[in-house]
């Protein structure tokens, strides 16, 4: 069980932030998020896209965003709990307990909930009641490749994963057969060609314009159907499948926690965002209020504000100072800054 | 205005002026419209604004991006006439134009 001033569910740029205000009240925090990185929608959704609208940024992108967050951050050497969401949260008098799906423990005074739109979620292919084969032979992550050795393996996309994994695992494989909804591949063209060679030496079949109509199985799937462009359907029997179709975002547990809701967004107070339970915070997207404007300024923001009532939560008998960056040398012992 | 009717998965139709210059999405995260989620708010980075378009509507749409071709990959059950809505900007031809909302979005 690790004992902490916050934990901190999201770790896109409010959640960064968030561990910079409570670091610079001498507050520690752990930082929790579904993603294998930080950085939340600005990492996973748009890297490359531009943002105008930090201030005294006059131009960013969603990673140099990210990169700058966790230099300012750097000198609270926060620890990350990445590829994990929430999972569990019960109440402990004064303070929280906090479980992972990794079945990390946490016990706390405070949450703050910093989860944007939802925790990143693999989509499903459009196959009805898909999660019975979810235990046995349909994957949307390799975490471990050897389990495909010498099987026949269905892999569906046409990103990155898709194709990187086709390469990869027709070294082992039986047979990849690889489908994708259009001829054009977003992946990278020098992987692509590699797997347009495999084809050719008929390690790697590639059927494009073809969608997923059917899986069929009782517990695993032992066939898959696929639907052409022009209406023409196949059938073939595999070992595996494997769905690259991206990430999607959902609320997940979150919803269950007995927070009071609005259409997808929790409510706050603007004095300190707490929400209807005290000591759990929301910030950023996933918070609404009279007026809240989705952005990442307002999110930053609402981590300033909500830390002053965690500092409280934490360190009951301390007394709250407020001090400036500039001029506190409390602050600057803890921002390492050398005189 | 040009006038958006939205068609839920269910049947139920919402008929909607929009001003022109407001994508489709836009028009339909405005009026309440369930169906349309726009995780990312317009920058065409999520797939959750996927519609199918009335065929005879196809042609008058601007033409799709390689990044909304992109990123309808990622989207729920697409057809020969899905689009992204956030790419769909508004204009006075578009008037009377009608999108059916797929089944979910992602």
């Amino acid at each position: 069980m690790i004992k902490t001033d916050a934990v901190i569910v999201g770790a896109g740029p409010v959640g960064l932030f968030a561990v910079f205000e409570l670091g610079i009240l001498g507050l520690n925090s752990h930082v929790i998020d579904n993603l294998d990185k930080a950085g939340g929608q600005c990492i996973e959704l748009y890297p490359d896209k531009p943002i105008y609208d930090i201030p005294a940024v006059p131009e960013c992108t969603g990673e140099s965003l990210t990169q700058n967050l966790l230099r300012q951050i750097k000198p609270f050497k926060t620890n990350f709990h990445l590829s994990q969401r929430v999972e569990k949260l019960e109440k402990d008098k004064d303070h929280w307990l906090v479980t992972t799906s990794d079945k990390v423990q946490f016990k706390t005074p405070n949450i703050i909930i910093a989860a944007g739109v939802g925790s990143f979620e693999p989509r499903k292919p459009p196959i009805k009641n898909i999660e019975r084969f979810e235990k046995t032979n349909l994957f949307y992550a390799v975490k471990d490749k050897n389990k495909f050795k010498d099987q026949t393996v269905c892999i569906f996309g046409g990103g990155d994963s898709a194709l990187d994994w086709t390469v990869e695992l027709s070294k082992i494989a039986k047979k990849i057969i690889l489908i994708h909804r259009r001829d054009e591949f977003r992946a990278a063209q020098h992987t692509v060609g590699l797997a347009r060679d495999l084809e050719k030496k008929g390690k790697v079949e590639i059927l494009t314009c073809y969608q997923p109509l059917d899986f069929i199985g009782d517990q695993e799937i032992d066939q898959i159907l696929v639907k052409h462009d022009s209406g023409d359907q196949k059938g073939f029997k595999v070992d595996s499948v494997l769905a690259f179709f991206g990430l999607k975002m959902e609320l997940g547990p979150i919803a269950n926690w007995g927070l009071d809701l609005e259409s997808k967004s929790l409510k706050v107070n603007t004095t300190n965002f707490e929400t209807n339970e005290k000591g759990i915070f929301a910030i950023g997207d996933i918070c609404t209020y009279p007026g809240k404007l989705k952005l990442i300024l307002s999110g930053f923001h609402e981590g300033a504000l909500c830390a002053q009532e965690c500092f409280k939560r934490a360190r009951p008998d301390e007394k709250y100072v407020f001090r400036f960056t500039t001029s506190s040398s409390d602050i600057h012992k803890r921002l390492g800054v050398k005189k | 205005m040009p006038k958006v009717t939205y068609i839920e998965y269910n049947g139920k139709e919402h008929e909607v002026e929009i001003e022109k210059g407001l994508s489709i999405m836009e028009g339909a995260v405005q009026n309440g419209i369930p169906g349309i989620d726009a995780d990312c708010g317009g920058a065409c980075a999520c797939a959750t604004c996927h519609v199918y378009v009335k065929e005879e509507w196809l042609d008058k749409l601007s033409e799709q991006g390689e990044s909304e071709k992109d990123m309808l990959d990622f989207a729920f059950e697409t057809k020969s006439n899905s689009r992204l809505s956030c790419q769909l900007m508004l204009e006075d031809k578009h008037d009377g134009i009608i999108v059916n909302l797929p089944e979910k979005q992602g």
